[in-house]
């Protein structure tokens, strides 16, 4: 036992000292998606704090301002930088301070769904029997109702509100978590470090959280990056429709959908919001991506 | 197999109970239809006569039966607002929903086959790279910002094609392409990675050491074995397409279902809600059905 500890003692300060290894991560880092991540830096540091940026108050109305264009363009003023819509508001205070409502829905749902989802996957995954029978049935009838339009008259009957639409994108959303990471548990199961817990006498809830979970974190890592980006598509949808977070709380969306009334004469309304949704999405996207490639060992030779 | 179809089919059909249960409850719960429907100046006793009538005063559980039951004989209720069946409100409404479906399905098809076949055979080179990254903005672009972002350049600023509404071909334009630019990213995809599957067999080695043009190596031997799984994604992004037409919709002003399910939730006229999304429902559920069905069939393995 001594002699083990020894000498992965050795191996842990020879990595340290081995240049190769120390290569391949800078190499690793190197191709790290800076641009991504700076983008949901900045989007998740707007989001917690981006109601004390912004250049002008997101709801004050400066009837003097009504619908400037961008300053570059002529008429613009330089203290409204992207312009203002027809109420007179300031659209980069109001694109700031959105970053609120798309980033606690976006964290919302992907924690709160990644978390029930990767529950019931362990529980169907490992135990399986009835529990899986069950659980699979569930998945199989939230996978098999047409989301947007669900999630259209849900939030049309419960009245449009944040917290609503949360409960929605989560209801709508645990299953597609549970039945890919049932599937990484299963094949996570078979492997005989988890036969030797068992025989160990580990309690079934120890072999789940402490054999199987760290085992397909990584999916569940993949899995969130690029549900962000689907959860903060569907957010602005319903903003867009009218059956998001009310107003006059600024969201990306409902801007997008009040530029849609006025883009004869100012596309700028509609134009930054889309553009800042793009941007942020795209980033989880290439973000997701990477890590696939990274992560998982299958995509890596591709 | 027989055993598999038929579990299939009784795991859809507890599927689609299931919605019609949720639907039902929440709209049972979302306020009392006879005070809807009622003209402004009724008194409380015509209120009350109307919901006996219409069978309000029932218990839960009858109720949901009552409705069922209604369901199975093509009675979806009636629309407050329209003030006819709610089905013959559907029917109006669907044929602009299945052409611009139809109209968006041509456009994904040509851009995405032929982009995904020639990003496979330029595969690593620039036009593969584009592809990728087209295929990226696919997934990344809100639906509706790209269906304003169309109206801005091509009907307000060229002035080429009309803003919104439904007539004229070329009022299909811009919607179709709203509508398909997101199925087109996963077609580009689909077809991209089947024929690198299908490029690398040695028939098609065979075939080109025999001296075939390229251009029918490409399309008659490879394309032709890479198409099935195209075929079969296609036809489930159709449906797809069909009940994601809301978004769309609403950017053009196109009288389809997908407006009229946002022209009845603004209404509060939930009979007109209840029956578009249970159709879409049963649409979505029956072709997860046909494909799984036909997944099945192709790959015995599936069945176990």
């Amino acid at each position: 036992m001594k002699n083990l500890e020894h000498s992965t003692e050795t191996k842990r300060i020879h990595w340290f000292f081995n240049r190769e290894y120390l290569r391949g991560c800078l190499s690793g880092l190197k191709e790290l998606p800076l641009f991504s991540i700076m983008l949901l830096i900045v989007f998740v540091f707007l989001g917690v704090f981006g109601k004390f940026f912004t250049p002008h108050d997101p709801t004050w109305t400066d009837l003097n301002a009504i619908l400037l264009p961008p300053f570059w363009i002529e008429g613009g003023n330089v203290s409204y930088l992207l312009g203002t819509d027809p109420l007179g508001r300031d659209i980069l205070s109001q694109l700031i301070a959105g970053a609120n409502v798309s980033l606690e829905v976006g964290f919302a749902v992907v924690i709160i769904a990644g978390t029930t989802g990767t529950i019931m996957a362990l529980l169907s995954g490992y135990l399986g029997g009835k529990v899986d029978a069950v659980v699979m049935r569930l998945c199989e009838i939230a996978l098999s109702i047409p989301y947007l339009m669900v999630a259209i008259v849900l939030a049309a009957i419960l009245g449009p509100s944040k917290e609503n639409i949360i409960l929605i994108l989560i209801v709508l959303g645990w299953a597609g978590y549970a039945r890919v990471l049932r599937g990484e548990v299963l094949r996570v199961k078979e492997g005989d470090f988890v036969r030797l817990a068992v025989i160990a006498g580990c309690s079934p809830l120890r072999i789940m959280l402490r054999h199987i979970l760290p085992n397909i974190v990584n999916t569940i890592i993949i899995m969130s990056t690029l549900q962000l980006g689907i959860v903060i598509i569907a957010e602005a949808s319903l903003s867009f429709l009218g059956l998001g977070v009310p107003p006059p709380t600024p969201a990306w969306g409902s801007m997008c959908a009040e530029g849609r009334n006025y883009i004869f004469d100012a596309w700028w309304i509609s134009f930054w919001p889309g553009l800042t949704i793009m941007l942020v999405v795209l980033s989880c996207n290439f973000l997701g991506d990477w890590l696939r490639i990274r992560l998982d060992p299958k995509f890596r030779q591709i | 197999m027989k055993r598999y179809i038929l579990k299939r089919i009784l795991q859809s059909t507890l599927s689609l109970l299931v919605v019609t249960f949720i639907i039902f409850s929440l709209t049972h719960l979302s306020g009392d239809p006879a005070v809807l429907m009622a003209p402004p100046d009724a008194s409380q006793a015509d209120i009350q006569e109307m919901r006996v009538s219409m069978g309000l005063t029932e218990p839960f559980h009858v109720q949901y039966g009552l409705f069922l039951s209604g369901l199975l004989k093509g009675d979806f209720g009636r629309s407050f607002k329209w003030n006819q069946p709610c089905l013959e409100v559907w029917f109006e409404r669907f044929p602009n929903t299945l052409l611009l479906a139809a109209a968006a399905m041509g456009f994904t098809l040509t851009f995405g086959l032929s982009f995904g076949i020639l990003s496979a055979v330029n595969v690593g080179r620039w036009f593969d790279k584009f592809g990728k990254i087209f295929a990226l903005l696919g997934q990344s672009l809100p639906v509706f910002w790209v269906g304003l972002m169309l109206m801005w350049i091509f009907a307000v600023k060229l002035g080429w094609l009309p803003t919104s509404g439904m007539g004229t071909w070329q009022h299909l334009i811009m919607p179709a392409i709203t509508l398909g630019w997101f199925f087109t990213a996963a077609i580009t995809r689909l077809t991209r990675s089947s024929m690198l599957d299908v490029l690398d067999r040695d028939y098609i080695k065979m075939a080109k050491i025999k001296g075939v043009s390229r251009i029918s190596v490409i399309l008659k031997h490879a394309f032709k074995n890479a198409s099935l799984p195209i075929l079969t994604m296609g036809s489930l992004n159709f449906v797809f397409m069909l009940n994601g037409t809301v978004i769309t919709e609403t950017v053009f002003n196109w009288p389809g279902v997908g407006t009229l399910v946002v022209e009845a939730i603004f209404a509060r006229d939930y009979p007109v809600v209840q029956t578009t999304v249970l159709i879409g429902s049963f649409f979505f559920v029956f072709v997860n059905l046909l494909v799984d069905v036909l997944y099945a069939y192709i790959d015995p393995r599936i069945r176990y």
